[in-house]
């Protein structure tokens, strides 16, 4: 079966209509995902085509909608919890970190969580701070909790296809500017493994390691600097917890030279964590120059769209990173 | 393995008129009652670690609940969750091995007294945050009706819990999807000091119910069979269809909110009361003075129990320590 071009919405969409039509335990609940199809229209026509049953509208009460997702998962439901934005999931921390997080191990194992919180992230649509957080490092230091970020369409169809699988509470963060981008995504169900980084260009100069919308800003950076005779290898780990260091230590190894660059502030975000696992490591032996991030300010997403986009890093700002750079030390 | 006599619902409707009933949930009560002094024996002598919520004085409404409820029925337990525990037909054991930290405990040491939870007995844990028990509840009731089964999910919770906005959620959810679960408050007075006068407005927190647009009762949280009866018709409502209700059992508990407690709070007074109004003891003059049943039956029972804790602390103390070696496991459950 061949490819389509489909959005990143539409692949979402895809792969909850494939896994409710595959498992009649998996369904999904959310606020607005009936009839209005989801703030940014993920749902679409679910609910036309699965009933008000299996796509459940639900009043605005994050904690309430997460909890009954938990109660659900516990005895064998395989929920996927819409929250509308993810700054919202501050409303439902207790059952996210507390409970969905905790449940498997501290009950000693017989009981498990396996739910899907999916929320739409980061900033770029002039919603200012309170809607446009990459909240990914809050999620990412909790043990119990798997994290992916989806870059691209076809990502975003196959981890969530695996976390719906998964016997685990996984939280799916989707950046609300990918949605309408496209891209080859497989029409039948594909798992994209949980944990498992992957290797988006290559180039012999340095590595660009990014996630979530920084990954196609990067790749469209190495096209730049690739121009200017700077070849950049750019890696998307796509799964926070469990990370996968393998290719991004190989990849040192080969470069010596590594860029993190994420949209979150800087300020013990997870790249803070890539470079400790980096430093750690035996990659750490072979870095001709110090590791360098581009990373989010610390600051709140403000709304103005010139502070909006100065508050996080641009094109530019990931080219003139990597050329700065390449003149050290 | 040492449990109780599982409840059961009385033929002729009332725990005081049905003799197996009666004693089954008599049984019920001075387990959670010895189990929980043998804790607190336990704790004294620096033999358990951690810290502790014990229940005892409120001992009719886990049975008097758990009476109503099927062996398929589920629960969701709070920080104060032994005697819904054992009452549901916990392993007195493997629930001592758990608070003293052992291997073959419920939790093989990692969750202790306040995670105890029970795949056999359908009990979903207890739980460490106030009100955290109660959206799962409505969760898995939710996964009841989806899947057409007839099981109700019972929330047990305090007073306290009804100050968070997961109490509110969750019985909003259960009230606009008519979910099968029934909502039992334990007024206990006290949200650790923070009495329910200082804490609500409401008279009756079962008035909380109205806002929701649900049933709302009060019983005496002391009197095991006013419970049962409030807890029966709920089941039978939600089981039905007809819906959740919030049942308030108004009852005390006798010791301090945990081991940290030096009961600034409320008076001697206060306490001695509420232990006049002993849930057990009440219990205990009815059916014997109605000649239900006998002081020798009673003794009997009495003796059995307190054999029943005491096997349960040797078996537990026989087992090994819950071991550092496996910390790492069971942090995710591994795929199928």
């Amino acid at each position: 079966m061949t490819d389509r071009i489909i959005t990143y919405s539409e692949a979402i969409r895809e792969a909850i209509g494939q896994a409710m039509e595959a498992d009649p335990n998996v369904f999904m609940l959310g606020e607005d995902i009936g009839i209005y199809g989801g703030a940014f229209g993920v749902s679409g026509d679910l609910y036309h085509r699965f009933g008000a049953e299996r796509i459940r509208d639900t009043p605005i009460s994050e904690l309430g909608i997460v909890g009954a997702a938990v109660g659900a998962a516990l005895v064998g439901m395989k929920p996927i919890v819409e929250i509308q934005f993810s700054d919202f999931t501050a409303q439902a921390m207790d059952q996210i970190v507390n409970q969905a997080a905790k449940i498997h191990f501290m009950l000693g194992g017989e009981l498990s969580v396996p739910m899907v919180l999916r929320a739409p992230s980061g900033s770029g649509t002039g919603a200012a701070a309170q809607h446009s957080q990459s909240l990914e490092a809050w999620f990412a230091h909790v043990p119990g909790l798997k994290v992916v970020l989806p870059s691209n369409a076809r990502d975003a169809k196959g981890l969530l296809l695996a976390a719906i699988d998964d016997p685990n509470p996984v939280i799916v963060l989707e950046h609300k500017l990918l949605y309408k981008t496209s891209g080859p995504v497989p029409e039948q169900m594909y798992r994209t493994p949980i944990g498992v980084a992957d290797l988006v260009r290559e180039g012999k100069d340095l590595v660009i390691v990014a996630t979530g919308i920084m990954v196609s800003r990067s790749v469209a950076a190495a096209e730049q600097l690739a121009a200017q005779g700077i070849e950049a290898t750019v890696i998307d780990p796509r799964t926070l917890s469990p990370l996968d260091m393998t290719l991004i230590n190989d990849a040192i190894a080969a470069t010596g030279r590594v860029m993190l660059v994420q949209e979150a502030p800087k300020h013990v975000g997870f790249m803070a964590e890539i470079a400790a696992r980096i430093a750690e490591g035996p990659a750490l032996f072979s870095l001709l120059a110090p590791v360098k991030r581009i990373c989010g300010m610390d600051i709140p997403i403000p709304y103005a769209p010139q502070l909006e986009k100065a508050a996080v890093p641009q094109l530019e700002d990931i080219v003139a990173g990597a050329v700065q750079l390449m003149r050290e030390p | 393995m040492v449990a109780i006599t599982p409840l059961r619902s009385p033929e002729s409707g009332s725990l005081q008129t049905d003799k197996a009933a009666a004693l089954a949930a008599l049984e019920s009560m001075l387990a959670i009652r010895s189990f929980e002094e043998a804790v607190d024996g336990l704790f004294a002598r620096g033999l358990m670690h951690g810290t502790m919520h014990l229940s005892i004085g409120q001992e009719a409404s886990a049975t008097g609940v758990c009476a109503a409820l099927k062996e398929t029925d589920y629960i969701t337990s709070t920080h104060r969750g032994h005697g819904h525990c054992i009452a549901k037909g916990a392993d007195l054991t493997r629930m001592m091995a758990e608070l003293l930290a052992k291997q073959t405990g419920y939790c093989r040491g990692r969750g202790g007294s306040m995670h105890i939870a029970d795949t056999k007995t359908r009990n979903l844990g207890a739980n460490g945050i106030v009100a955290g028990g109660i959206p799962i509840a409505a969760g898995a009731a939710l996964a009841q009706k989806m899947r057409g089964e007839t099981n109700v999910v019972v929330s047990f919770f305090g007073d306290g819990a009804t100050n968070e906005g997961a109490f509110h959620e969750a019985l909003n959810l259960a009230a606009i999807w008519d979910l099968p679960v029934v909502f039992v408050c334990e007024n206990n007075k006290y949200g650790m000091s923070n009495s329910t006068e200082l804490s609500m407005r409401v008279e009756k927190i079962s008035d909380r119910a109205l806002a929701y647009g649900i049933a709302g009762e009060t019983v005496d949280g002391n009197d095991v069979d006013a419970v049962y009866q409030a807890a029966a018709a709920a089941v039978e409502r939600a089981r039905s269809g007809g819906g959740p209700t919030l049942l308030e059992c108004e009852t005390y508990r006798w010791k301090g909110h945990s081991k940290s407690d030096k009961n600034l709070y409320r008076t001697k007074e206060e306490i001695d009361e509420w232990k006049a109004k002993d849930p057990i003891e009440r219990f205990q003059e009815i059916i014997l003075s109605s000649g239900l049943v006998t002081q020798s039956e009673i003794e009997t029972l009495i003796a059995k129990v307190r054999e029943g804790t005491r096997d349960a602390i040797k078996e537990a103390s026989a087992a090994p320590d819950s071991d550092p070696a496996e910390l790492l496991s069971s942090v995710f459950r591994e795929a199928n």
